[in-house]
């Protein structure tokens, strides 16, 4: 049991690219925090240097009361999930998941139970003489889960542990990642790239972006008051509707029209950019919300919910997700959103304002 | 590809087969033939197509008693070193490439790439290229007529350690880390996960060093002087160049049989992972 503690970590490699440019954050006793952003915004980086096999240039990371930065891996008390397994070939299951109490000499009664444990909360018991190239993706995912579980560490590392599966695996994969941590109560440090895994397992979800914090919180309050653009567009699938807009009178107007109502926004002189997502979108009016006037370009049914890729006036798409009343392609739709959906950002900036 | 097996698709490949199998083995047989017949026989040019009756008596002379003419070592002697050079050659090069392959990917040290290129270079200097110097490094080291003299020089290797290297960078940077976490040191990781994985890998580079071995001709006729140090490919020769006396071919080719059956055995025994080593990798 452990919290971990980052201050204004940095990486700079050989070369001068800066991978993590000061990121601090906590993650609390038991809380499962999922670092979340697109290739090369250094999340992978950034656990790598908590797992220590990559080193720290400067700032402090603390595993429970103790600075690890300069510790090695082996000793600083955490287990790591990998993308590819990593498993070692040559051994069977049950070495796999025994080789690290090993080479810490803990007694074999012991490895041996806390190994049979482990298989048996995984449901891999049936496997344990076997290699892993005999098993399958999500058994040697599990056996992966198993070497971790064994070392019973304070933290849990993962990188990118589902992105091997198929889309079915991966969500069953993801639940029982959910219901493992939840039962072992052990602080874990999950990085990914996908926003739906990044939503459903966080307690702590951070966003980076090139090597920075963008925004850190709850994943519902990231998706319900995101801080910035990148983060808005980054949670929620599809993707949030952004629209050029400007002050008009006390509501707000986009150029080329389209855009009615809004009010009570304080827009800079040079203009905003209002953030509105597709689910929140519906076809009955809102009384004080926007209204969009779209040209529908394209209906995309995918059966609970249908897509509409509609048009402003400028030409500027936005999405709407509807269940009835679906508009044919080429007809014209008017769809409002409510004023607690509305996102107003910096155009220059794209903080929140 | 999907074929039809007809009769003539699955004719016409056998026969090939079968045509080159008889151009293989033909000179084999004939040799086997001319060591089982009695030393007249063969020299008046009437050998039969099948085997005499002399096999024992001419593989016991051969392998304990030796030529009456020249080499004056039985062949079992010989036997023995060239089995010696060839398992010392092929062990160190495997022990040392290793190592050496090691050193090179996975750790960071001063000149590490131009310890690489050394290496690389020297594959254009095999013993034929170096053989002045290294005779003479050999000599003053007191080394002719050892052992040590007769394979040290020989396994030092590029080729292997290149191999290794090859190999060794298949390996995911994720189990190097893995065993970290796992607590395992730089030895441990050699030891516990890179040496088992290689294992075929060895196996392979193991039948063709230990042929190469047995095979050497040039530097055991250097270094070798005495008798009784003399491998079996110098025998051969020795025993076929005679000043003063009949060649005696029914031994001759006895040697020869024998000459060949370790490295036919090497093959067989490690056939099946052998090839496993050249065409799948353990991930």
């Amino acid at each position: 049991m452990a919290e971990v503690k980052l201050r204004d970590v940095r990486k700079t490699y050989t070369g001068g690219i800066e991978a993590v440019k000061g990121v601090s954050f906590d993650v609390p006793d038991g809380a499962l925090c999922v670092l979340v952003g697109p290739s090369g915004c250094g999340k992978s980086t950034l656990l790598r240097m908590i797992a220590g096999i990559e080193t720290i240039t400067s700032g402090e990371i603390r595993i429970g009361e103790r600075i690890v930065n300069d510790i090695e891996p082996s000793e600083r008390d955490i287990a790591m999930v990998f993308q590819n397994y990593a498993l070692y070939p040559h051994m069977s299951v049950y070495d796999n998941m025994a080789y690290g109490l090993r080479n810490r000499g803990t007694p074999k009664a012991e490895i041996e139970t806390r190994v049979r444990e482990a298989a048996k909360m995984l449901e891999i018991e049936p496997y344990l003489k076997r290699r892993p190239r005999d098993l399958s993706g999500g058994q040697r995912q599990r056996v992966a889960m198993g070497r971790a579980i064994v070392r019973k560490p304070a933290v849990f590392l993962f990188d990118e542990p589902l992105s091997n599966l198929d889309a079915k695996l991966r969500g069953q994969m993801r639940v029982e990642i959910k219901k493992l941590q939840r039962s072992l109560d052990v602080t874990s440090v999950y990085v990914t790239h996908d926003q739906l895994e990044a939503m459903t397992l966080a307690d702590i979800l951070v966003v980076l972006n090139l090597g920075q914090i963008e925004q850190i919180g709850p994943p519902l309050e990231l998706y319900s008051r995101p801080a910035s653009m990148f983060v808005a567009g980054f949670i929620g699938a599809p993707a949030m509707n952004f629209i050029p807009v400007r002050a008009d009178g006390d509501g707000l107007s986009a150029e080329g029209g389209g855009l009615s109502g809004a009010r009570g926004f304080a827009v800079p002189k040079q203009g905003a950019v209002l953030g509105v997502r597709p689910e929140h979108l519906t076809l009955s009016g809102i009384e004080g919300g926007a209204l969009f006037d779209l040209e529908v370009m394209v209906v995309e049914a995918v059966g609970a919910e249908t897509f509409i890729y509609g048009k402003l006036p400028t030409g500027k798409e936005v999405i709407v997700r509807l269940y009835d009343n679906i508009p044919k392609v080429g007809g014209r739709i008017t769809v409002s959103a409510a004023r607690e959906h509305l996102h107003l950002f910096d155009s220059g900036s794209g903080r929140r304002i | 590809m999907v074929e039809q097996r007809t009769f003539w698709r699955g004719v016409i490949p056998h026969l090939v087969l079968w045509i080159g199998i008889a151009i293989v083995a033909f000179p084999v047989y004939l040799a086997f033939v001319a060591s089982t017949h009695e030393p007249t026989i063969i020299s008046n040019g009437q050998m039969p197509p099948w085997p005499g009756s002399q096999m024992l008596e001419n593989y016991y002379r051969t392998i304990f008693i030796g030529t009456s003419g020249t080499t004056r070592e039985p062949v079992g002697t010989m036997l023995l070193n060239s089995f010696i050079m060839a398992m010392v050659i092929a062990c160190g090069k495997i022990a040392i490439s290793i190592i050496s392959a090691y050193a090179i990917v996975y750790f960071r040290f001063p000149l590490r790439m131009t310890a690489f290129w050394v290496i690389f270079v020297t594959l254009m200097l095999p013993v034929e290229v170096r053989i002045y110097p290294t005779y003479k490094i050999a000599a003053d080291l007191n080394l002719l007529d050892t052992y040590a003299g007769l394979t040290l020089p020989l396994i030092a290797s590029a080729t292997a350690t290149l191999l290794f290297r090859q190999f060794f960078m298949t390996v995911p940077d994720e189990l190097v880390e893995a065993s970290r976490i796992d607590g395992a040191g730089p030895f441990r990781f050699f030891k516990d996960t890179l040496l088992p994985l290689s294992r075929t890998n060895m196996a392979a580079l193991f039948v063709i060093l230990f042929i190469y071995g047995w095979n050497q001709y040039l530097w055991p006729l250097l270094i070798t002087t005495r008798d009784e140090m003399q491998t079996i490919v110098i025998g051969i020769r020795k025993m076929i160049v005679t000043a003063d006396a009949i060649t005696e071919w029914q031994l001759v080719m006895a040697t020869a049989m024998l000459a060949m059956l370790p490295p036919v055995a090497v093959v067989i025994l490690m056939q099946k992972l052998f090839v496993r080593g050249l065409v799948e990798t353990e991930k």
